[in-house]
């Protein structure tokens, strides 16, 4: 990630004396039968650019609009800045929201619809002028102010949204699914303008997304949602290279995940555990991040891109398995070759192709040998 | 591709022509002949048997006289004065009535829409005729209204509604109250539910959010509604003559006694162009608010 060069590492979130801007303490919503937020505990800090994350229906929109005043915790408190926010009505939060529609009003132009929170504030007519171009600036949108909405294309709507929802400087920007209506190119590219506009403005930003790949280029830090709980909330490359369950792992980019039963050891470089999971086949040493006793059910999550596909077993690796070339799925950049083991189980392995693809090493219904390292996956208890 | 895209539109074309431009033509004709009694009641008429000569007669018959007629009575120009007024009225009242009417049926649960759209359109059921008689039994001195009002000991004398401007209000409004309803529910209900919530995340407060936001986006409804309801209540005849009495003057009962009782086919005719001519202007404003819509919906 571009991370500017800083002296001290953005991370409030490891310092206990950091007071969050947000917290959510046993927060429960619910609409009739359904719960769609479950007992959620939260805290947020200032200047974070925070992600929730998860599939449709766990929860996330319901938390965003609890944030934003449109609806109202069924148990428990959002405190906002050390205040509690339940008797605020959203009209009077320093909270401003990016809708996912955009809601741009059709009936105003991008100037009018970016001045219209200033306007309600009764600010006056020079300071609502400069705000307006400030935004329109930083939103790179200076021809366009006179246009009306259905005139711009989709990319600049998104950008006209952000600013009028940034221009009352709010305390917290809620971004619902920002940046869900533009194709794949324009998206990533929103994402880094996204990620500038978050560092030049220093507003906390809470984006909620489906898209892990958005979720994990723009944030801070994850939340990752499933029924209204939190699953973990960490760094990206915390979610993605130490997920604390199965959920997360298989939400998050592509990985194999291998049952077995666990047999810990230790060797003289620390606690190890063998798994037992297939018959026939050595163990898989892997090193654990939790204590896991004799026994127990486990599942060990590799990422494709942790296995080095070769010929020969590759003997500085503690994992070695054999198996024959299925599918290779070419991306390009990299090949995904899915495998077949002995005991029937499917491997995938990524390789970057380093080398131009009429010269590549394994092609179809070759036998290959996979290899990782003891620290390369993760052993997972739930 | 062409030839098919000309008979497309010819056919519309034609039929106005043929229903709305040669009877306007003939109405116009008329208005510029002169009383006779006879069979029709005008001169001249058109007898090509006569020749060139014939024809010529024909056009020297022609004059103005009858609408020079229609300034010089000042019941003509009252009476399209008191259709205007009561026209301009009946659609302020009939927006005031229908427009939370569709508020509320725009703002209704999915399910219930199409039994609330049912309910607006059922009067069309019944005859018109029947409906507005109807409310002579409601409205009259001796009528359902005001002998509950005098049962219920609200007032010792019966209401004088009937033969009132009142009755017509009532008649107008209860008549043309879907044509209100209808346009500018179907402009609320594509309303996006997340305008009104972002223009209350951006500082309004809902009453300001409907005054900021839903108004100004329902506009194009409320304008439809407004010339469907004041161009027919302008020419508006059943409902004043049977509910208005003698006091309301209206154009379209001026035309009708011109015609039926009268028997000034020319006069009634003169009458009947002037009343299109005062029609034409709303109706090209409000060709022209469609357009606009149109071009703003995409």
């Amino acid at each position: 990630m571009a991370e500017p060069a800083q002296q001290k590492v953005f991370a409030p979130w490891e310092d206990p004396t950091e007071k969050p801007i947000i917290r959510f303490e046993g927060v429960t919503k619910r609409f009739g039968e359904f719960t769609a937020v479950d007992n959620l505990d939260l805290k947020i800090y200032r200047g974070e650019f925070f992600a929730l994350l998860g599939p449709s229906g766990c929860g996330k929109t319901t938390l965003m609009r609890m944030l934003a005043g449109f609806e109202s915790p069924t148990e428990g408190h959002i405190i906002l800045d050390g205040q509690d926010v339940a008797p605020i009505p959203p009209n009077k939060r320093p909270v401003n929201m990016m809708f996912q529609s955009y809601a741009l009003f059709p009936h105003l132009s991008v100037w009018e619809n970016i001045a219209f929170g200033l306007k309600r504030e009764g600010m006056e007519k020079d300071r609502i002028e400069a705000r307006v171009s400030e935004m329109l600036r930083l939103t790179r949108l200076e021809q366009f102010a006179r246009r009306k909405p259905h005139q711009i294309s989709g990319g600049q709507r998104q950008r006209v949204a952000l600013a009028r929802s940034l221009a009352k400087a709010p305390k917290l920007l809620l971004l619902d699914e920002p940046l869900g209506a533009l194709d794949k190119k324009l998206r990533q590219e929103t994402q880094f303008e996204l990620m500038d506009i978050q560092e030049k403005t220093g507003t906390t930003f809470v984006i909620v997304t489906h898209d892990q790949e958005e979720a994990m280029t723009v944030a801070t830090r994850v939340a990752v949602m499933d029924h209204g709980k939190l699953v973990q909330v960490a760094t990206p490359a915390g979610i993605y290279e130490a997920p604390n369950s199965v959920y997360v792992a298989d939400f998050i980019g592509d990985v194999n995940i291998i049952e077995g039963a666990a047999t810990p050891r230790s060797t003289p470089e620390g606690a190890q555990v063998e798994i037992a999971w297939a018959e026939g086949l050595a163990p898989i040493i892997a090193t654990p991040t939790e204590p896991v006793s004799a026994g127990q059910k486990v599942h060990y999550a590799i990422r494709p891109e942790k296995i080095l596909v070769s010929r020969e077993p590759d003997m500085a690796r503690a994992n070695r398995v054999q198996g024959k070339v299925i599918d290779i799925a070419y991306l390009g950049n990299i090949s995904t070759y899915r495998v077949r083991l002995a005991n029937g189980q499917m491997i995938s392995a990524s390789m970057t192709n380093a080398r131009r693809l009429s010269r590549r090493d394994f092609t179809w219904d070759d036998e290959v040998w996979l290899n990782w390292t003891d620290g390369a996956g993760i052993v997972l208890t739930r | 591709m062409n030839y098919r895209r000309f008979l497309l539109i010819a056919v519309p074309y034609a039929w106005l022509a043929l229903f709305f431009l040669v009877p306007f033509l003939i109405v116009l004709k008329i208005a510029l002949s002169d009383t006779a009694i006879a069979i029709p009641p005008y001169t001249p008429t058109l007898d090509l048997s006569g020749g060139w000569a014939g024809i010529k007669a024909f056009f020297q018959g022609l004059d103005f006289e009858n609408f020079v007629f229609l300034t010089e009575d000042s019941l003509y120009w009252k009476s399209y004065l008191g259709s205007l007024k009561i026209a301009a009225i009946s659609t302020v009242l009939t927006l005031l009535v229908g427009y939370p009417i569709a508020y509320a049926m725009a703002q209704a649960a999915d399910e219930w829409r199409p039994t609330l759209m049912m309910l607006v359109i059922l009067p069309f059921w019944t005859s018109f005729l029947i409906r507005v008689y109807s409310w002579i039994g409601i409205i009259a001195n001796e009528g359902l209204l005001n002998q509950m009002l005098m049962g219920l000991g609200i007032i010792d004398t019966p209401l004088q509604i009937m033969n009132t401007p009142s009755a017509v209000y009532i008649g107008i409004i209860y008549t043309y109250l879907p044509f209100m309803i209808l346009p500018i529910y179907s402009a609320l209900e594509k309303l996006d539910g997340s305008l009104i919530e972002a223009a209350v995340d951006l500082g309004c407060t809902r009453a300001a959010a409907f005054w900021r936001v839903t108004l100004p986006l329902s506009r194009p409804g409320v304008i439809a509604g407004c010339f469907l309801v004041f161009i027919p209540a302008l020419g508006e005849f059943v409902i004043p003559s049977l509910l208005g009495g003698s006091q309301t003057l209206m154009i379209g009962k001026v035309l009708w006694e011109e015609f039926f009782s009268n028997r000034d086919w020319p006069v009634a005719s003169a009458v009947a162009v002037v009343l299109l001519l005062i029609l034409v202007i709303p109706i090209v404003l409000f060709q022209k608010n469609q357009e606009k819509a149109e071009e703003a919906g995409k």
